[in-house]
């Protein structure tokens, strides 16, 4: 588990490096993840050595989410003010984005006669 | 039997208790989502919030203190935006061939998202600086308050905004989705991770693996194009 660790937070470490070192917009967590994923193609045992513990980490990701949520509290007055309008341009939107995003991607897929077979 | 307030005022400085107490709520919050057999509006991440929320309240405990221990929860969110790459490489021959519907989506699932929060939150007039914030509500949370800092928004209210945007992908994705009949798990899984970066992609792994790999696709491709657009979307509203 710990060498398998490391290795996800050398990654993090080197994205963190190149997006900071670069002035990049892409966040460190992401390059790392990207380079994790050219390095699993590279090296076979690498991806058996760390696929257990990243998908450890994945099984319980809405976890991660929650100190972040708490933050609310910190909120409250600017949420009863405009909460509402907050709150409908949020649903409305997420909507939206879900219904134009999944559609626009089976459409293509159709197009270009990409169908999944899984 | 001693006097519990000055053990009270110990343990309440201590990043042990609001760690254990992250964990215990999410524990008991993750058992509800199970019993109701994963149903959407019981998310882990709303009960656990909830609940913490209400204990902060009653203890007056500030949400600084609590975060003092829960930082290191907070912390894991970076290693695991790293280990996507695990399901990423597993479907990787898949990523290959979905290269076009992906990119499409994206654009469009993109600009939808950014576009159309900036463009109801206006009409129902709320003021300016607050749309600064609101922008980059379907990124992951470290980026959006990296994007909303550069826009003039307040980071800590662009982490709420950003927690409730995935809030509500995960609660409507399903319903949404069977609606429309769409029946992809690609297509459902990347414009969840679009639209509701991690908490839908957290939601995309409760229902399949596949469209939990295509939301973590989603999500960091995201990450990457509102960076670049939000700026220039929020200056229709300016």
């Amino acid at each position: 588990m710990i060498p398998a660790l490391a290795v996800i937070l050398l990654f993090q470490l080197g994205g963190e490096a190149l997006s900071r070192g670069l002035g990049l917009p892409v966040p460190g967590p992401v390059i790392g993840m990207v380079a994790l994923v050219a390095a699993f193609a590279a090296t076979p045992r690498l991806a058996a050595l760390v696929r257990p513990v990243a998908q450890g980490l994945l099984a319980h990701l809405s976890l991660l989410f929650v100190p972040a949520g708490v933050g609310v509290v910190a909120h409250l007055p600017l949420l009863r003010e405009a909460g509402g309008a907050l709150l409908a341009a949020l649903v409305l939107s997420t909507l939206l984005a879900i219904a134009a995003g999944a559609l626009t991607f089976a459409a293509v897929a159709r197009l270009t006669g990409d169908t999944d077979d899984d | 039997m001693t006097d519990p307030a000055p053990i009270w005022s110990y343990l309440s400085r201590e990043p042990l208790l609001w760690l254990t107490a992250t964990l215990v709520a999410y524990t008991i919050a993750d058992a509800v989502s199970r019993a109701t057999g994963r149903a959407p509006l019981a998310n882990p991440v709303l009960i656990a919030v909830v609940l913490l929320a209400l204990l902060l309240g009653a203890t007056g405990t500030p949400y600084a203190t609590y975060f003092e221990g829960a930082q290191f929860v907070h912390f894991m969110l970076g290693p695991a935006t790293v280990a996507l790459a695990a399901p990423l490489h597993g479907n990787l021959a898949r990523v290959r061939r979905s290269a076009l519907p992906m990119l499409a989506a994206l654009m469009v699932g993109s600009v939808t998202a950014v576009a159309s929060a900036l463009a109801i939150a206006a009409a129902l007039g709320v003021p300016a600086p607050v749309l600064a914030s609101l922008a980059p509500k379907s990124t992951t949370a470290p980026v959006a308050i990296g994007i909303a800092e550069a826009l003039g928004g307040q980071p800590t209210l662009t982490a709420v905004l950003v927690l409730l945007t995935g809030i509500v992908g995960a609660v409507v994705a399903t319903p949404l989705l069977n609606l429309l009949r769409i029946g992809d798990w690609r297509a459902r899984g990347f414009a969840v991770g679009v639209a509701a970066h991690g908490i839908g992609t957290a939601r995309a792994f409760q229902v399949h693996e596949t469209a939990g790999a295509f939301a973590g696709i989603g999500m960091g491709l995201n990450a990457v194009l509102t960076a670049l657009i939000a700026p220039w979307v929020l200056g229709w509203f300016g």
